[in-house]
């Protein structure tokens, strides 16, 4: 984005063009002063506390707090059930992309706009719906009792939760890269003598394979943090369906700092962790399309 | 597979296939998105029209409802103003660090929202850095407005400098050097040649930054404390009320936040419509 303006030099040259080229734009200072103030004061001092809290607890005690069986429990929990949904989110996201870049059907407009509705939808009203859906006497709860799938208060609860807030990242995420994918090297394809899933798998999914990494990240990020949609579904069981935010909260209630902040630090590394692996496949996506 | 070499067959699925993708999406679609929408009006008006009224004027709710309004008064202007702060900053000059400066202001999308409750309960809570000096001096942050306000505000943190960002980079420089060579000042510039070219792009931001500083459900429920009919927004009433039992009551006022998430969505369409205008990706 900025790559125009990264080797602009600031000496002032001769010539009135030159100059003009930096700095006549007032108010740099008065504009990056402030952002990087209002920055510190809501994002990055209270994100140190983290930080600064655990350096006080000392190793030992950090350990026995974030990795006790009853953290490690909610964990695999949420990190089982984020990248279960996540890769629920890759195929049919993948497929709800593909329908609206490729094919025109009634009312593609309105699903177009539905599919950002959890992007909108608070988390809480997701949650109950979802609960009343999925619960015993619920339109889906009562299909699915029966024949013994149970999903409200069970880990299947929480990954049908995190389905529903994952899915736009995966369809926007692909939806721009799939159509820009050019009819001309489907045709080569096609023309060589390609089956349609032959051209599918070896000409269009490694093109787009980039952006559906991307998508399923991000919905594995947000998935990962979700509180307000999975609680009222999860049962909340210790050891069984209780997710590391709710955990959080917990301990938090019963004024444990120390082990709120412990499973937090836990939590924060893992999202910087997933942040870097997106800026990896963004870095690899664009070598790739340079080479 | 089945069809080979002619070209035509080659590019396009079968009209059976193409039927079957597009039903299993609108099945998908409809299960895990559509359903739990409707469900909620369902529910909300399962016993009529007269408790659904009744549960939304009762003095709690509107308790509710008047501070969710209000936080949302206060923190979406705040993030207007440093979303086009930090935008000017970031796309009208050059300097060092400035995609690393990028990274930090979206860093708050990949924080949990408790998580983003929590910093502020140890920095403001009763055993937080700040929380004797404000003993003190007799002032609340922590279950109180003040909290809800700021955490809010993290959660909000990246929205409106994501959309502008982007934005105002493509647009370049050149409008605001040729305005500020020809004598006007820096807030003239901005107020007519900025602004009127990132209106659609500023509105879009805040249309995404209100759904979510009125929605936020985790980073509040953490700093507010839960006092009924005081510190409640919106989606902890819905909480309580669910906890309670008070399904009908519950559903009634997450139908109204339902509501603003279509009112949201019915815009931001409108707006993709109209002006072509479309989020930058993915990163909500």
């Amino acid at each position: 984005m900025t790559a125009d303006a990264i080797g602009a030099p600031a000496r002032p040259a001769p010539g009135g063009r030159q100059l003009a080229r930096r700095g006549i734009i007032p108010g740099f200072g008065l504009t990056l002063g402030l952002t990087l103030f209002w920055l510190c004061v809501i994002v990055l001092i209270p994100l140190s506390t983290v930080v600064f809290r655990t350096l006080e607890m000392g190793w030992g005690e950090f350990v026995a707090v974030a990795f006790s069986d009853r953290a490690i429990a909610a964990y695999r929990l949420s990190f089982g059930a984020s990248f279960a949904a996540a890769g629920v989110n890759a195929v049919f996201g993948l497929l709800i992309a593909w329908i609206l870049v490729r094919y025109d059907f009634p009312g593609k407009g309105i699903v177009n706009a539905l599919v950002d509705l959890p992007f909108a939808l608070p988390t809480a009203v997701a949650g109950i719906a979802l609960t009343a859906l999925y619960s015993g006497n619920g339109w889906l709860g009562s299909l699915l009792e029966p024949i013994g799938i149970k999903v409200a208060y069970t880990p299947i609860g929480v990954a049908v939760a995190l389905v529903f807030i994952g899915l736009p990242f995966v369809v926007r995420s692909v939806e721009p890269v799939l159509s820009d994918v050019g009819a001309d090297v489907e045709e080569a394809a096609a023309s060589l003598g390609a089956g349609r899933i032959q051209t599918f798998r070896l000409v269009i999914l490694p093109a787009i394979l980039p952006a559906l990494l991307t998508g399923f990240a991000l919905a594995f990020a947000r998935a990962v943090g979700e509180y307000g949609s999975v609680i009222f579904i999860a049962g909340n069981m210790p050891y069984v369906s209780e997710i590391a935010p709710l955990l959080i909260v917990t301990q938090l209630e019963q004024y444990n700092y120390a082990g709120a902040t412990a499973i937090a630090v836990v939590m924060l590394l893992a999202s910087f962790v997933v942040l870097f692996v997106i800026n990896m496949i963004q870095a690899w996506s664009r070598a790739r399309m340079i080479r | 597979m089945a069809t080979r070499s002619e070209s035509r067959a080659g590019m396009r699925e079968s009209p059976l296939a193409r039927a079957a993708l597009i039903a299993t999406g609108l099945a998908f679609l409809g299960l895990f998105l559509l359903m739990p929408l409707v469900s909620v009006f369902y529910e909300a008006l399962r016993t009529g029209i007269g408790p659904y009224i009744e549960s939304i004027r009762e003095p709690d709710a509107l308790a509710a409802i008047r501070l969710t309004l209000t936080v949302a008064a206060i923190s979406v202007p705040a993030n207007i103003v440093f979303g086009i702060v930090a935008s000017w900053a970031i796309t009208k000059f050059d300097f060092p660090g400035k995609s690393f400066l990028i990274t930090l202001i979206d860093l708050p999308f990949s924080v949990s929202p408790v998580v983003s409750g929590l910093i502020y309960v140890l920095m403001f809570g009763a055993h937080g850095w700040f929380g004797a000096w404000l003993e003190e001096h007799d002032v609340q942050v922590i279950f109180a407005v003040p909290g809800i306000v700021l955490a809010t505000m993290f959660i909000t943190f990246p929205f409106v400098a994501r959309e502008l960002i982007p934005l105002m980079a493509e647009q370049g420089r050149d409008d605001e050097e040729a305005a500020v060579s020809l004598g006007a000042s820096g807030w003239q510039t901005f107020w007519h040649v900025t602004l009127p070219n990132i209106r659609w792009g500023l509105l879009y931001g805040v249309l995404l930054c209100n759904a979510r500083a009125m929605g936020e459900f985790g980073a509040v429920s953490v700093v507010s404390g839960h006092i009924r009919g005081e510190t409640n927004t919106m989606p902890l009433h819905v909480e309580i009320l669910y906890n309670e039992y008070n399904f009908v009551a519950s559903f009634a006022v997450a139908s109204l936040l339902a509501l603003l998430a279509l009112v949201t969505l019915v815009l931001k369409t409108g707006l993709e419509w109209r002006y072509g205008y479309n989020s930058s990706g993915g990163g909500h």
